[in-house]
C-alpha cells in the first residue's frame, strides 16, 4: 500500500534514493527558542494565564507564565498571540487515522500483530488531524477482534516513515498499547466467539496460557537452555500482564464494561475503557473500581443496539462520580478537525469546561502514561501546543497553528494546510511525498 | 447538573416516552401562546430585538416588538434569549431508517430493483421512531424524509412534522420528491439490473423518461381502448415530467452533477441537487440552470471515493453564487445513526455563512426548496406556530435548545 501510494506521485526509484540520502527525514528540534507572547495561556494543569507567554526551546517547554514576569530569551523568535489562546496539543486516545490494520481474519486474539507495520504516514487524515490541533494519537486497530493487536502512540511530527511518529521508551522501543474489544463487534463465525460468555472464556484461556509462559520464563532464570522458545503472541501478552502496556478496551454496554473490569481484576492488567456508551449507568461502580474512561461523543444514539442508550451526558456523569474521563475521536467516526467540538458538546450536556479541556489533553495523556511528557503546558514537557483564534470551545474558533516538539506542523495561513483544514479539491488525497531534491520534479509530474 | 440527571432519566425512560409522543393540536387548554425572545429571527427581515411571536389556534397571528404587541391576558408566555422558526431538516431518512440499525427497522432502501419511483415514503414512516424525538429536542420541527440514496431511483420522499401518532397526523406533503442517485452509489448490490457504469445509469434514466413521455401521449388518445393500463411507476415518473414532483438527485462528483443537469434540461424536469460534494467546481453551471442544492451534512465524512473533495465551505460557496441552499442530516449507516441539521448548519456558520444565512439553510430557504414555505420556515402571521427557543446563539456548541413548539403546542421544554 505504501509503495503503491508513492508510485502515484513519482517513480519509486526517486523516492528510494531520496530516502537513502536521508533527504526526507525531518530535521531535529528548532534551533532558536520560540516565545508565544500575549495569549490567554491555558496550561490545563493550572488556571489560565492572561496575558501569558510560553517559551519553547530544543523541543521542550522552558517557561510558562504571565507576560509581566516571564523572562523571554533575547534570541527568541517572538510570535504575537495577543487575543489568541494557547493550549496544549490535543491528545487523542483512540484514532484510526492512517489506514492501519492489525489482526486479520485468522483468529480472535492476535497480540503479536502491530498496527505500526501498516500505517501510511502520508494519509490525508494526518494532515487533517494536525489541522484539528491534535499532536499525539493512540492509533488503534479495529474492534472486530477480542484482541486485534498492538497500538502505537504517535507524535504527529512531519513524517517520512512511521519511525518519525514514534514515542520511545528509555530503551528506544516505540510505545503503544494493546487493543481489545467485547460486545457484538468481535462476535462472528468460529474461530471467533458467538456469545459474550465465549468471548470472556477465550480471553481468559489466552491469559492463563500467558501466565504459564511467564512462569516458565521466570523459572528459567535467564538460562537459555531452560527458557521457553520465543513466542510473539506470548511476548505481547506478557507486556500486558507485567503492566508495561496498557489495554485499550472497546466496550459499550454496562455489563460489557463490568466484564472488562472482572477480567482486569483476575489478571491484573492496566486498562482504559473506551467508548463506554452506557458508563452513565454504572458510574459509581466505575469510580469504586478506579476505572479510567475514554468517551466518544457523537451526535445521536443508535447505529447499533449496543449504542442505543448512548448519551451526550456521559462525560458529565463520569465527572460527577469522580471517574477519570478523556474524550476521543475514533476518527473516522468523528472528524479529528472537530475534536474541540466534541468537548463543547460534553459541556452542553453538563460537563465542566475545565474537565472537558482536560479530557482532550492531560486526561488522555495520563491514560497513555505519557503525562510526564505531554498533556499540559508545564516546564520540561514536550513543546506540543496549539494556537487558537479564541475560546477553545467556541464554534467559530479556528486552530491557527499546531506545534509538535517546537516545530510548526500546521499553519492555517499556509494554503496547502488550509486545504486540509476546510476541505476542497485534493483534500482527500495523500500528501505529496516530501523529498528535498526532487520536489519540483514531483510537482511537474503530478 | 440538573441537565445531566434529567438527560439520564430521559434515556432510561425512552420506552415510556415513545408511548406518549405529543400529538398535533393547540395547547390543550386552548390558550394563546406568546414566545418572547431577546432576539427573534423571523427570516422575513432583520432580527427583532425583544420580540414576540403570538400563536392562536396553532397559527402565528402576530410577530414584532414586545413594545408593539399586546399579549392576551390568558396567554401562556415562554421566553428565551434567541427565538427562531421551528427548524427544518431538508433531507433525512429518519422515520424510515430506525436508530437500532437492524434489518427490521431499515426501510429506507429496497435493493430489489434499480428503478422504484412508486415506493411511497408514507408506507414506511414510523412516527414513534426514537430519532424523531432526538431531532425534535434540538428544535427540528419539520423533516423532509423518505427513501435513501443508493438505488438509481429508490422511491418517494415526503415532508412531515416531528410529532404525531400516525403518519397522517405528521404529514405536510405526502409526496415531496422522487429520489434518484447518480455515481457509484447508484448500484447498491451486485444485481445485474443496476447500472454498471455512469453512462449506463444516465441511459437507464433517460429511457424511463422517454417511455413515460410515450405513456403520457397514449393516455391522451381518443380511443379509451388504446390508452395504457395504470402503472404506478409510470404515474410517478409522469408527475416528474409534468413538473408536479421534483427529481431529487443525490450526486457528489462534478461529472455526475453535470449529468443530472443534462437530464433535467433534456426532459424539462424540476431538479433538486442533493449532497453535491463537488458543486463548488461547477457552481456557475448550477446557477445558470436555476437549480437549488440541498448540500451534504457539513460534517459528512470525506475520506476516499466520491466525497474525497468534500469541503466545510460548500454551502457558503454556493450561497455566494446566489444558488438556493439548504442543509440536511443526510443518511448515516452506522454511529451516529443520524446527524442533526442544527449542528450541520452550525459548521456552515463557522465556515463562511453568517448566522442568518446559516439559519436560512434550515428554515426559510429549506422551506422554499421543499415547497412548504406557505406553512413553515419563517415567523409571520398565517404560518404554522412552529418555533424553537434557545438560551444563546443557536449554533454555539454549548448553547441549549430550551423549547420547541409545533402548531402552537409546546412539545419540548427541557434543555438539550
Amino acid at each position: 500500500m505504501l509503495a503503491h501510494a508513492s508510485c502515484r506521485h513519482a517513480p519509486i526509484g526517486f523516492l528510494i534514493v531520496s530516502l537513502l540520502l536521508g533527504c526526507g527525514v525531518p530535521a531535529g528540534a528548532q534551533e532558536k527558542p520560540v516565545a508565544f507572547v500575549g495569549a490567554e495561556v491555558v496550561p490545563v494543569s493550572g488556571p489560565p494565564i492572561s496575558p501569558g507567554v510560553v517559551v519553547v526551546a530544543r523541543g521542550k517547554i522552558i517557561a510558562v507564565g504571565p507576560v509581566a514576569s516571564t523572562e523571554i530569551p533575547a534570541d527568541a523568535e517572538r510570535i504575537d498571540c495577543t487575543a489568541k489562546v494557547v493550549m496544549p496539543g490535543l491528545v487523542d486516545t483512540h484514532s484510526h487515522v492512517g489506514d492501519g490494520w492489525a489482526g486479520d481474519g485468522s483468529g480472535p486474539i492476535q497480540p503479536d500483530v502491530r498496527v505500526l507495520d501498516s500505517i501510511n504516514v502520508r494519509d490525508a487524515g494526518f494532515r487533517k488531524a494536525r489541522a484539528g490541533g491534535l499532536t499525539t494519537l493512540n492509533i488503534m486497530p479495529g474492534s472486530g477482534h477480542l484482541l486485534s493487536g498492538q497500538t502505537i502512540y504517535a507524535k504527529l511530527r512531519d513524517a517520512s516513515t512511521i519511525d518519525d511518529f514514534f514515542i520511545r521508551d528509555g530503551d528506544g522501543r516505540p510505545l503503544g498499547g494493546m487493543k481489545m474489544a467485547n460486545g457484538t463487534n468481535s462476535q462472528k463465525d468460529p474461530p471467533f466467539p458467538g456469545t459474550r460468555s465465549k468471548s470472556a472464556a477465550l480471553v481468559r484461556q489466552k491469559f492463563l496460557k500467558a501466565q504459564d509462559y511467564r512462569r516458565k520464563v521466570k523459572d528459567s532464570k535467564d538460562d537459555p537452555a531452560k527458557s521457553p522458545d520465543r513466542d510473539l503472541e506470548m511476548e505481547g501478552l506478557l507486556d500486558v500482564l507485567d503492566g508495561r502496556v496498557v489495554v485499550h478496551h472497546h466496550c459499550h454496554r454496562a455489563d460489557d464494561i463490568m466484564t472488562v473490569l472482572r477480567l482486569r481484576d483476575e489478571f491484573g492488567f492496566k486498562v482504559v475503557l473506551h467508548h463506554v456508551s452506557e458508563a452513565w449507568k454504572v458510574a459509581d461502580q466505575l469510580a469504586r473500581a478506579g476505572a479510567a474512561c475514554s468517551v466518544i461523543v457523537v451526535d445521536s444514539p443508535g447505529g447499533k443496539i449496543e449504542a442505543m442508550d448512548l448519551s451526550l451526558a456521559t462525560g458529565a456523569v463520569l465527572e460527577k462520580a469522580g471517574v477519570p474521563c478523556a474524550i476521543h475521536t475514533d476518527d473516522p467516526i468523528t472528524d479529528s478537525r472537530l475534536f474541540l467540538r466534541t468537548a463543547g458538546l460534553a459541556v452542553r450536556a453538563g460537563m465542566s469546561r475545565d474537565k472537558a479541556l482536560e479530557a482532550l489533553t492531560l486526561a488522555g495523556a495520563k491514560m497513555l502514561v505519557l503525562d510526564d511528557r505531554i498533556g499540559s503546558l508545564d516546564v520540561g514537557k514536550d513543546a506540543d501546543l496549539i494556537v487558537l483564534s479564541g475560546d477553545p470551545l467556541g464554534l467559530r474558533t479556528k486552530v491557527l497553528q499546531t506545534w509538535v516538539e517546537g516545530r510548526k506542523v500546521f499553519d492555517r495561513d499556509d494554503p496547502e494546510d488550509r486545504l486540509y483544514a476546510v476541505g476542497g479539491y485534493g483534500a482527500g488525497r495523500e500528501q505529496k511525498a516530501h523529498a528535498c531534491c526532487t520536489d519540483e520534479r514531483f510537482s511537474e509530474t503530478k | 447538573m440538573a441537565v445531566t440527571r434529567r438527560h439520564a432519566a430521559v434515556v432510561a425512560a425512552a420506552g415510556l416516552l415513545a408511548a406518549c409522543l405529543p400529538s398535533r393540536a393547540a395547547e390543550p387548554d386552548g390558550r394563546p401562546l406568546a414566545i418572547r425572545g431577546e432576539t427573534v429571527y423571523t427570516m422575513t427581515g432583520p432580527p427583532i430585538t425583544d420580540g414576540v411571536v403570538l400563536i392562536v389556534d396553532g397559527k402565528i397571528t402576530s410577530v414584532g416588538s414586545a413594545l408593539d404587541i399586546p399579549l392576551p391576558p390568558a396567554a401562556r408566555v415562554l421566553t428565551g434569549r434567541v427565538v427562531t422558526p421551528g427548524l427544518i431538516d431538508a433531507h433525512t431518512v429518519v422515520g424510515l431508517s430506525g436508530f437500532l440499525n437492524q434489518e427490521q427497522d431499515q426501510d429506507q432502501l429496497d435493493k430489489g430493483e434499480p428503478l422504484q419511483p412508486e415506493l411511497r415514503a408514507i408506507d414506511s414512516y414510523n412516527p414513534r421512531e426514537r430519532l424523531i424525538e432526538w431531532l425534535r429536542d434540538f428544535g427540528i420541527t419539520t423533516i423532509h424524509t423518505g427513501h435513501a440514496p443508493g438505488g438509481l431511483v429508490s422511491g418517494q420522499t415526503m415532508v412531515v412534522k416531528t410529532v404525531g401518532q400516525t403518519v397522517e397526523e405528521a404529514t405536510i406533503l405526502p409526496v415531496a420528491m422522487v429520489a434518484a442517485t447518480l455515481g457509484e452509489d447508484s448500484r447498491p448490490g451486485d444485481d445485474r439490473k443496476s447500472p454498471g457504469t455512469r453512462s449506463k445509469a444516465v441511459a437507464m434514466l433517460r429511457t424511463e423518461f422517454v417511455k413515460t413521455q410515450d405513456y403520457l401521449r397514449k393516455q391522451d388518445l381518443a380511443d379509451p381502448e388504446k390508452r395504457p393500463d395504470r402503472d404506478l411507476r409510470r404515474e410517478t415518473f409522469a408527475d416528474v415530467l409534468r413538473g408536479k414532483l421534483p427529481l431529487l438527485v443525490t450526486v457528489n462528483r462534478a461529472t455526475d452533477i453535470d449529468a443530472a443537469l443534462r437530464i433535467a434540461a433534456e426532459f424539462d424536469i424540476r431538479l433538486v441537487l442533493d449532497s453535491a460534494a463537488e458543486a463548488y467546481l461547477i457552481a456557475d453551471r448550477i446557477k445558470a440552470a436555476g437549480v437549488p442544492v440541498i448540500v451534504h451534512p457539513s460534517m459528512r465524512r470525506g475520506g476516499m471515493g466520491e466525497t474525497e473533495n468534500i469541503s466545510f465551505e460548500t454551502a457558503a460557496a454556493l450561497r455566494a453564487k446566489g444558488i438556493p441552499v439548504a442543509l440536511q442530516s443526510g443518511f448515516e449507516g452506522y454511529v451516529p445513526k443520524t446527524r442533526v441539521a442544527l449542528f450541520e448548519a452550525a459548521i456552515a456558520a463557522a465556515n463562511g455563512l453568517t448566522t442568518e444565512q446559516a439559519l436560512a439553510t434550515i428554515t426559510s430557504d429549506a422551506a422554499t426548496i421543499l415547497g412548504v414555505a406557505d406553512r413553515v420556515g419563517s415567523l409571520r402571521p398565517g404560518l404554522d406556530g412552529d418555533v424553537a427557543i434557545f438560551d444563546g446563539d443557536p449554533f454555539e456548541y454549548t448553547t441549549h435548545c430550551i423549547g420547541v413548539v409545533i402548531d402552537g403546542r409546546v412539545v419540548g421544554d427541557e434543555a438539550h
